[in-house]
């Protein structure tokens, strides 16, 4: 009979380092969201033209790929980031890229007349975006972004790949040693899915704090 | 004599290859209140959208309060109005939606004092203050708080028309402000107007299919076909003895439709 809470305690070590990744990772692919999202809308062609060339980069590579990127090429450049910072950095701008074009998205989708009513009350352009676009537009981002994030979380077990033991590393680790397959797996099945559960909990309140108020709108 | 506060000399608007306004020059004096009628798609609407700066012209000239709209003087040469030009012309111009543009996410106060807070400056306070007072003249004080999808389509106008004069423009422009409103709900908002008219020296230019009241409304009366004026004058004489024969056909069209005049 192996050891199983000393097991245990590594798999709970590699679900913290998961979990770490799934929330820096989100919060830089939302901040590249945001900025691409915007850049693919700027009245700027360089500006567009930046944002198109991210997110066609970033959607048309691999994950594996640029992970492997961040970790093994990017300090020939003279940048040499920790595994969990290259993981972090590969995994948001990854997702990033796909959560750019909802951002965009919703922004166009805002109905024209609410362009217009700013454009009659003159706001200027980032007070339109701001306090009359962007509040509408948020809450049809919401539900994707939760689908991105959850994404984005299964995503983390690519990290093995630069020797972040993360819980599915782990669960390698356990099964080498114990010969057991079915408890280790078993446990990471409960711990992504608990995950995910809280994500989409949270992205739901968040949700609901949003639409107060627009119900019956659309 | 007083200087016109709109001048539109030999405007031009084409969307492709539709020309809509075609050498198009009328003014209009402080303080006047203009009905603008015509059959639909003669260009009422885009008159209305190219002074609130919502297209671009394609030729032309506008003067508003003594300043190019589209133009801006660098020396003496003439170049194209940047974002900063328009949005010191705007300052001067406010416009009532067909369809209210109100914004869903912000409370009946928050829509009115939201622009003078922000484009102006104002203190909440005053903003509030005045938003009230506002509320109070188009009868509706106790919805200050109100989201608007609780309201009814002429409350709604109703706030749109309060949030138009919170900015208090010089020049305030309707578009079909009654049209998307359930009949029963069309006489609130003219009486709002009505009074508006009476009791403001503001100049307004109205678009409506509202004969009766335009006639009660407006000071001169503009029939447009095709983008162009065809006749021109008091509602008096507009309405009860047009000389031009698309005019009279207009005016009988309307009136079999059920709209009195
Ligand atoms: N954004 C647009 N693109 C193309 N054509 C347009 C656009 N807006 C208006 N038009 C055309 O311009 C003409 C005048 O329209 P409009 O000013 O709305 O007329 P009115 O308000 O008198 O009914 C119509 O033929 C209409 O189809
Ligand atoms: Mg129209």
């Amino acid at each position: 009979m192996p050891e199983w809470s000393g097991y245990l305690t590594l798999i709970l070590q590699g679900a913290l380092v998961t979990a770490q990744l799934t929330l820096f990772g989100s919060v830089l692919a939302l901040l590249a969201a945001f900025t691409a999202g915007l850049g693919r809308i700027a009245p700027w062609w360089p500006l567009r033209w930046l944002a198109t060339l991210y997110i066609e980069f970033f959607r048309g590579t691999s994950i594996y790929v640029q992970l492997f990127w961040a970790y093994f090429v990017l300090p020939f450049m003279g940048i040499s980031l920790s595994p969990l910072a290259a993981g972090v950095l590969a995994l948001g701008l990854n997702v990033g890229a796909y959560a750019a074009e909802v951002v965009r998205g919703a922004i166009l989708s805002v109905p024209k007349d609410q362009y217009e009513a700013t454009v009659a009350l003159n706001l200027t352009k980032v007070q339109r975006m701001r306090h009359v676009i962007l509040p509408q537009a948020l809450p049809l981002m919401l539900p994707t972004f939760g689908n991105n994030a959850i994404e984005l979380l299964k995503a983390t077990a690519v990290v093995s790949l630069i020797s972040l033991t993360d819980m599915t590393f782990q669960a390698q680790i356990v099964r080498a040693q114990t010969g057991s397959t079915l408890v280790p797996f078993a446990m990471i099945l409960l711990l992504y899915f608990a995950m995910a559960l809280v994500i989409s909990t949270l992205v739901r309140k968040l949700e609901r704090r949003m639409t107060r108020g627009l119900e019956g709108v659309r | 004599m007083t200087a016109p506060i709109i001048r539109i000399d030999r405007l031009e608007k084409a969307f492709g290859a539709l020309k809509v306004l075609d050498g198009l020059s009328f003014d209009v004096m402080p303080g006047e209140k203009l009905a603008l009628i015509g059959p639909s798609g003669s260009g009422k609407t885009t008159i209305l959208r190219i002074l609130m700066t919502l297209e671009t012209i394609t030729g032309g000239h506008i003067e508003v309060c003594g300043e190019q709209l589209y133009h801006m003087r660098r020396g003496d040469r003439e170049l194209p109005a940047d974002e900063a030009h328009l949005h010191h012309m705007r300052s001067h111009i406010g416009m009532v939606f067909q369809h209210f543009n109100l914004f869903p996410h912000k409370s009946v106060l928050d829509n009115i004092t939201l622009a003078p807070v922000l484009t102006k400056g104002e203190p909440k306070a005053k903003a509030e203050a005045r938003a009230k007072e506002l509320l109070e003249m188009v009868g509706l004080s106790d919805k200050a708080q109100a989201m608007p999808s609780q309201l009814s389509g002429g409350q709604k106008q109703r706030v749109a028309i309060a949030r138009a004069l919170a900015l208090q423009p010089r020049i305030m422009l309707f578009d079909e402000v009654t049209s998307a409103l359930d009949p029963e709900l069309v006489e609130e908002v003219l009486l709002v107007m009505k009074r508006l008219a009476a009791e403001t020296d503001m100049t307004m230019l109205l678009v409506t299919h509202e004969m009766g009241f335009a006639h009660e409304f407006a000071d001169r009366v503009l029939f447009f076909d095709k983008g162009h004026i065809v006749e021109q004058g008091p509602p008096e004489q507009i309405f009860r003895n047009p000389t031009h024969e698309r005019t009279q056909s207009f005016l009988r069209k309307i009136i079999a439709a059920g709209h009195r005049v």
